[in-house]
């Protein structure tokens, strides 16, 4: 039966999901990967939502609507972030994150 | 069954997780992303989140991941491989990472989640469209709002910045 | 004319706007023009003040507001303004108050600066900036008309700096000469010195008494002395603590002993602003200061009185006995107007306050206006003497009296009046500060007496030694100067001759009420004979060269020399400025400054670079250094919350 899988073993897929995701995002140089680790991360997060509406308070939407403002954010965040990606790729000919460090002082 | 289910998409979704971040093709980690987020679908389907699970069928799978791709296709050349990343950065992410991981497990394994006993009623959506458009209790019709304004501005702000500058 | 004294504003306005106008504009046409500005309104200003003081002395003086003429003379105010409340009962106000001492000042200020005027239109012809001495002659005449005219302390104090500024400002005329500029600098220091005790005293007086205003000090129901001050400090009242303090102010303007360090050098200003500053006006500001609160110093303060009149006394005493051994002509002149106010001070010293005890009082305001007239005579006969010879020093003088004939006969009629002798005007206000001093303390009356012989002395000395004696082989022949220098000059002796008939004790005197006076025999009679064996030994010495000069100084040479270097008093004042204060305070403090508080600073500031030099590596622009350090911070914030809450 479904119900018998503990909350505790989702959460804990998910927690290592997020620090995959962290872990991709500390060691991955080009952009368009880190740009990927923070979908994993979203995507773990939205799990949790998920899981903890699910089964802590299943008569109630709250989770699942954050979760589906989080996909929207997402959403957003993805479409300045490819515009980004590619104006910087436009003026340095690379999307390197360690070549794009003019910004330091 | 549904826990074989749950414990192999599990299992994938990890797997292609670490694939997502370790691969050296661009093309094939977004691949396994996409992978990745429709067995997150599925788990949604598996709990009966069908409206969610759709939302994140569409939205990621189809829309995000197309965007993926598209500069993925734009910037690189499909063949390109990546210089194998620096071992010492490796290890320590890798360090800090593991040790955020247990320490977060370790306090989801230290709390007791009270699981309720109500049955989950199945969600319409038709609840979740009544939610969006309320107001008082159960109501989402602000962060609805905002959310379709934020979407607005990103939608513009992204053309205007991908936008070439003629000089 | 009705009694209306409003128009004693322009009095003091006309200088100020002939400052104005010539400092202002005086580049834009001939020099001459500024000259002309400065005098005319100094002309008018002296008009004015004559037609005041007849006015006030002899019709409207004794009038009250309610039109019953009195036996006494009224303090008027014609102008107060509440310029500055400081709390419900302090205020300083500008305002002109006019009385016997502030309209005799008025006379003797507009008087003698007018002289000056006319006779530096001849004297600094074709000099450098002959208009910006024309400006500062008018500044220092308006502030020195607000100083005698001050309703209040304060006031008095500002027009005090004032004056302080604008005789700064004529001392450093030749500012490219190094010595007059050091001397400005030491006459505005050495009196800002003073002031600094002015200032202190007039702040006490005004804590106790809550009040700056002269009229309310004064009266007898007054604050000071209706209900007396008993606060004491270090066994004394405070109140002859803050007298003695404004009396070092004036001392200080006043040159006396031994604040006096300033006014020999302040000779290094030309010589009409010598005559004009440094001899009648602006150094008779201490004897008017005390004047002006005599009531208080005589009544509440005898002790802080007693001060001024020993101060005066060993000023007038030592400064004569200089004046016999210096060779500048101005330098000897500058010491005698410092020995005449210290006899200002002795009468003061020897007054009290009412009816016959104020003769002291009374014989020092004759004496500064007598004085006034002659010393700027003798001033300015003594800068038609450099004009004509082009030098300062006795020795490169001698029987000048056949070429400056007008010259010659009005210096004489000066010495003459300084030496007492009788008849002229000096002899009857010095022997009323004698007999007042005769009747308070015999020791300080025979000190003066000496004093006396030794004026004379020194003057006929000088007199001698310029006009008579051996004739030096001159360059070219001395010629006498022009109509505008040697009009003042005879104006002047005019003055010096007849300004001791003007019954003083009628009109100036301590309580305004007239105070009878009597010759005293027993005064005059030895004050008549030590002026003449001064004259006497003077003659034998100096009118033809003789030895005995040089007799008498190789004989008690030590005594000479030190009496020639002015008892090194200068020497002391360096001594203790540059050893022990710069030395032993100054420089510690310096180093203290330089090293250990710039030090701190400048420490912070280098660990500041120090620090920032070494963590701006972590600012490497590396996004994923940071999200690095930022996961880091974020697990090791998780780790001691679960720590902490455990």
């Amino acid at each position: 039966m479904f119900e018998t899988i503990p909350l505790t073993h989702i959460l804990i897929v998910s927690t290592l999901m997020f620090f995959i995701g962290v872990f991709g995002f500390l060691v991955r140089r080009n952009l368009i990967t880190i740009l990927m680790s923070v979908e994993l991360i979203l995507n773990s997060v939205n799990i949790n939502f998920i899981a903890i509406n699910k089964f802590l308070y299943p008569e109630r939407l709250e989770g699942l609507m954050f979760s589906i403002f989080v996909v929207a954010v997402a959403a957003a965040e993805a479409a300045v972030a490819i515009a980004i990606i590619i104006n910087i790729y436009r003026r340095f000919s690379s999307i390197n994150v360690e070549d794009v460090s003019e910004m330091k002082g | 069954m549904k826990e074989v289910l749950f414990y192999l998409f599990a299992g994938l979704l990890l797997l292609f997780s670490i694939l997502t971040v370790s691969s050296r093709k661009i093309l094939r980690a977004a691949v396994f992303l996409l992978f990745s987020l429709v067995l997150t679908a599925a788990l949604y389907f598996l709990w009966d989140y069908l409206f969610m699970a759709s939302v994140q069928l569409m939205l990621y799978a189809g829309g995000i991941m197309v965007l993926i791709v598209f500069s993925v296709l734009l910037t690189h050349n499909i063949d390109h491989k990546f210089d194998p990343m620096e071992f010492k950065k490796i290890i320590f992410s890798a360090l800090l990472s593991l040790v955020g991981a247990v320490t977060v497990i370790y306090v989801i394994l230290s709390h007791p989640f009270k699981t309720s006993a109500l049955a989950a009623a199945p969600i319409s959506p038709e609840d979740i469209g009544r939610g969006f458009l309320s107001y008082g209790e159960n109501g989402y019709i602000l962060p609805f709002e905002v959310i379709s304004i934020l979407l607005l501005a990103a939608m513009i702000g992204a053309i205007v910045i991908a936008k070439k500058t003629t000089k | 004319m009705i009694m209306n004294f409003e128009y004693v504003l322009l009095i003091i306005l006309l200088p100020l706007l002939s400052f104005l106008i010539t400092g202002l504009t005086g580049m834009k046409y001939k020099p001459i023009w500024s000259g002309i500005i400065g005098t005319v309104s100094l002309g008018l200003s002296f008009s004015l003040s004559w037609f005041t003081a007849i006015k006030y002395f002899f019709a409207y003086g004794k009038i009250d507001a309610q039109g019953v003429l009195g036996d006494t003379f009224l303090k008027l105010t014609p102008w107060n303004i509440n310029w500055l409340q400081l709390s419900p009962t302090l205020h300083i106000d500008m305002g002109i108050m006019l009385d016997p001492i502030s309209v005799m000042m008025l006379v003797v200020v507009t008087t003698v600066s007018l002289m000056a005027h006319i006779y530096s239109i001849g004297y600094m012809k074709g000099e450098d900036g002959f208009v910006r001495f024309f400006s500062f002659l008018s500044l220092f005449s308006f502030s020195m008309l607000g100083l005698v005219v001050a309703t209040n302390l304060f006031q008095m104090y500002i027009f005090w700096e004032l004056v302080g500024v604008s005789s700064y400002l004529l001392i450093g005329y030749y500012y490219q000469k190094p010595s007059a500029v050091s001397a400005s600098k030491k006459a505005f220091i050495v009196t800002r010195f003073a002031d600094l005790g002015f200032l202190v005293g007039i702040l006490i007086l005004s804590y106790f008494t809550q009040t700056f205003d002269f009229k309310e000090l004064v009266s007898p129901e007054g604050p000071v002395l209706g209900h007396p001050i008993t606060a004491m400090f270090m066994g004394t009242s405070v109140l002859v603590w803050s007298m003695i303090l404004i009396f070092m102010g004036g001392a200080g303007k006043s040159a006396m002993f031994p604040l006096h360090i300033w006014l020999p050098d302040a000779m290094e200003g030309p010589t009409p602003v010598s005559a004009l500053i440094h001899a009648a006006t602006m150094v008779v500001a201490g004897v008017y200061l005390v004047a002006r609160l005599i009531p208080v110093y005589a009544i509440q303060a005898p002790a802080a009185l007693e001060v001024v009149g020993y101060v005066g006394a060993f000023s007038s005493l030592f400064a004569a006995i200089i004046a016999t051994t210096q060779f500048d002509i101005k330098r000897v002149l500058a010491f005698s107007t410092m020995s005449q106010i210290g006899y200002m001070m002795v009468g003061l010293g020897m007054s009290g306050y009412g009816g016959h005890e104020g003769l002291g009082y009374m014989a020092s305001m004759f004496h500064l206006f007598t004085h006034a007239m002659f010393k700027a005579l003798l001033f300015l006969a003594a800068g038609a003497i450099i004009h004509a010879v082009h030098s300062n020093v006795m020795n490169e003088m001698g029987g000048l009296r056949k070429y400056l004939p007008i010259t010659h006969i009005t210096f004489l009629i000066a010495t003459l009046t300084i030496a007492g002798v009788p008849g002229l005007s000096a002899f009857f206000s010095k022997d009323e500060i004698l007999v007042a001093a005769y009747h308070h303390n015999k020791f300080i009356y025979y000190i003066q007496l000496f004093v006396a012989g030794l004026t004379a002395f020194y003057m006929f000395r000088l007199y001698f030694r310029v006009f008579w004696n051996t004739e030096p082989h001159y360059h070219h022949t001395p010629h006498e100067s022009p109509l505008t220098m040697t009009i003042p000059l005879m104006f002047l002796a005019f003055m010096a001759i007849f300004s001791g008939y003007i019954p003083f004790h009628d009109l100036v005197t301590s309580d305004g009420k007239a105070l009878e006076t009597h010759a005293e025999y027993i005064v005059m009679i030895p004050a008549i004979l030590v002026g003449f064996i001064g004259i006497g030994m003077a003659w034998v010495m100096y009118k033809k060269e003789t030895d005995i000069p040089d007799k008498i100084s190789q004989s008690l040479r030590g005594i000479y020399t030190t009496i020639y270097h002015k008892f090194y008093i200068d020497e002391v004042y360096m001594f203790i400025t540059h050893r022990i204060l710069f030395r032993g305070i100054s420089q510690p403090i310096a180093w203290f400054d330089k090293h250990v508080i710039d030090g701190t600073l400048d420490g912070m500031g280098k660990t500041t670079e120090l620090v920032s030099d070494r963590i701006k590596g972590l600012q490497s622009g590396q996004l994923q250094k940071y999200a690095f350090v930022f996961v880091t911070g974020v697990i090791i914030l998780l780790l001691s919350v679960l720590y902490f809450a455990a």
